[in-house]
């Protein structure tokens, strides 16, 4: 751990550079999946209204799909 | 054969359903040993001292900026030439993160330059190249966000994509010529001549992780947004059903 | 130029230059830059002729940028844009023809008040003529590759804004060397010809690229 500590002088810049990735990237992911949530859920809703598309088999391999 | 039986997006979803776990399990087991070799193997800089820990995701992000937007090219050329169902899906879903990695490497970037340059940015050739960049990223997502349509809004971005293709190694050219007219040759370079191996090492691990990050991003992205598409679909199909039961019922 | 060519590109000159074309008002808002400049960064004329020629091109790109929406926006709503896609020209060549009309238009008028509004930022007359003959052969490039978000942009209903952010990235290498080539006429050390013969080649690129994506654009957005 003691090596973890020694960054130099110029510490703040290199875990800020770290933080900054992580939240970037944190970000991006927690929207990815709250995207991802969000559409299934509303893709849920459409097929317990009854709407179908085309193809009945497709949906139903949705449905496993989106079950997983 | 594969890329042919990937062009169904039900088959491409099962897919990368069974791929993601395992491809996310190697993204947290190279990112793992890339930060362990980071922080405790790799030797400081005689020069930079411990600023040389910032490079591991600097340049891993600079690289992985542009292998997005190399990937969203291909995906142009996919949704151009082969008219391939999935290929503007990819470009879409792609530009997100290569907006995001550009956004990492350029703050990095500007972090890693205050203690070497003593100032947060520099018009550095480099750093400014990353810059347009980063605006070619954004007015391609904000095509996409424009355009209703999701095809005509995919050959739009696609054609846009393989402009800016051509154009930025004009870009990246013409930008290295105005910073050796405008710029003495003194500055520190962020990558010295030879790199050491023990910088090396830990370098190629983080970029292994960062392109598999992206891998995992990118496959999730598309499954969104193959998710979408089948939400609009069926939400203009209930929206014509609803019209074609209300019609009869105006005209009685 | 067959008959065509000569009577399209009359047409698009014509209706630029009309009652309600629109061309001469980016001259205008050139002047307005170029105008407001000195009330930002002070009076000081060796400050202005230092930074002129970069002003001069900047006020150049951004009045370029402000009227490439009228490329292919009045066609496509009176539908005459529709008309020339099914005329079975090659599309390429009716975009240059219009790019060709709507630089004689727009650009060209910027060219020629550049000398007169570089008296204003106190340049010399050796760099007058070098910023005037960057822009006549840099203009070009700008209108060419701006056809391209013109014609990503045409359906769009305000697409104006989010054009001049698809365009500015391509734009800059033209600005790079056609502030660097006037600005090497000034300087000694550093030749005029490199620059300036890297900005010539950057218009031929462009005239190449700019009509051949534009086109596919086009067609993509009328299907």
């Amino acid at each position: 751990m003691t090596d973890f500590l020694e960054l130099g002088p110029h510490a703040g810049f290199i875990i800020a550079c770290y933080v900054v990735t992580l939240v970037v990237i944190g970000a991006l992911f927690v929207w990815i999946l709250a995207d991802g949530s969000r559409l299934r859920a509303r893709l849920a809703a459409m097929e317990a209204q009854g709407v179908t598309r085309r193809s009945a088999r497709a949906r139903s391999a949705d449905a496993r799909e989106s079950g997983s | 054969m594969a890329i042919l039986d990937l062009a169904n997006p039900t088959r491409f979803l099962a897919l990368s359903a069974r791929l993601l776990p395992w491809l996310a399990a190697a993204c947290v087991i190279a990112f793992a040993v890339g930060l362990y070799m980071t922080f405790f193997v790799a030797p400081d800089d005689y020069q930079q001292g411990a600023t040389v820990k910032i490079m591991y995701l600097h340049v891993p992000a600079a690289w992985l900026a542009m292998m997005c937007y190399s990937v969203m090219a291909i995906s142009s050329l996919g949704t151009l030439i082969w008219k391939h169902p999935l290929a503007d899906v990819s470009a879409k879903a792609a530009a997100p993160i290569g907006a995001a990695f550009t956004l990492i490497s350029l703050i990095t970037g500007s972090l890693w330059g205050k203690p070497m340059w003593g100032t947060y940015w520099v018009w550095d050739a480099r750093l400014t190249s990353v810059l347009v960049l980063f605006i070619m990223y954004l007015g391609l997502i904000a095509l996409w966000r424009t355009i209703e349509d999701p095809i005509r809004a995919g050959k739009a971005a696609a054609v846009l994509t393989l402009v800016g293709a051509i154009n930025l190694p004009i870009i990246k050219f013409s930008v290295d010529w105005w910073n050796t007219l405008h710029q003495p040759a003194s500055v520190i370079r962020m990558d010295g001549p030879t790199i050491h191996p023990t910088i090396l090492w830990p370098l190629l691990v983080m970029a292994l992780a960062f392109t598999l990050l992206f891998f995992v991003m990118h496959l999730m992205a598309m499954r969104n947004e193959i998710l979408r598409r089948r939400l609009r679909t069926m939400q203009l199909q209930a929206a014509s059903a609803r019209v074609g039961v209300a019609t009869p019922q105006a005209a009685e | 130029m067959s008959g065509w060519m000569g009577a399209l590109f009359l047409r698009e000159l014509r209706l630029s230059l009309r009652v309600g074309g629109g061309a001469l008002i980016g001259v205008l808002f050139f002047l307005a830059v170029i105008t407001v400049i000195p009330f930002g960064v002070g009076p000081d004329l060796n400050l202005l002729a230092l930074i002129g020629p970069a002003v001069l091109w900047i006020g150049a790109l951004l009045a370029t940028l402000l009227g490439l929406d009228r490329l292919f926006q009045a066609d496509r709503d009176d539908g005459s844009l529709d008309l020339m896609l099914m005329a079975g020209r090659p599309l390429e060549v009716l975009v240059l023809v219009k790019c060709l009309a709507h630089w004689v238009g727009t650009g060209l008028p910027l060219v020629l008040s550049a000398p007169v509004l570089s008296i204003f930022l106190n340049l010399e007359p050796l760099a007058i003529g070098a910023v005037a003959l960057t822009l006549l052969v840099g203009t070009p490039a700008l209108t060419l590759i701006g056809a391209i978000g013109a014609a990503l942009t045409v359906s769009l209903r305000r697409g104006g804004l989010l054009l001049a952010v698809l365009v500015v990235p391509f734009s800059i290498p033209v600005l790079i060397f056609g502030v660097s080539a006037s600005g090497a006429a000034v300087t000694e050390p550093t030749p005029f010809l490199t620059p300036f013969l890297l900005l010539a080649a950057l218009t031929l690129i462009s005239a190449v690229v700019g009509p051949v994506a534009a086109a596919m654009a086009l067609r993509f957005s009328s299907d």
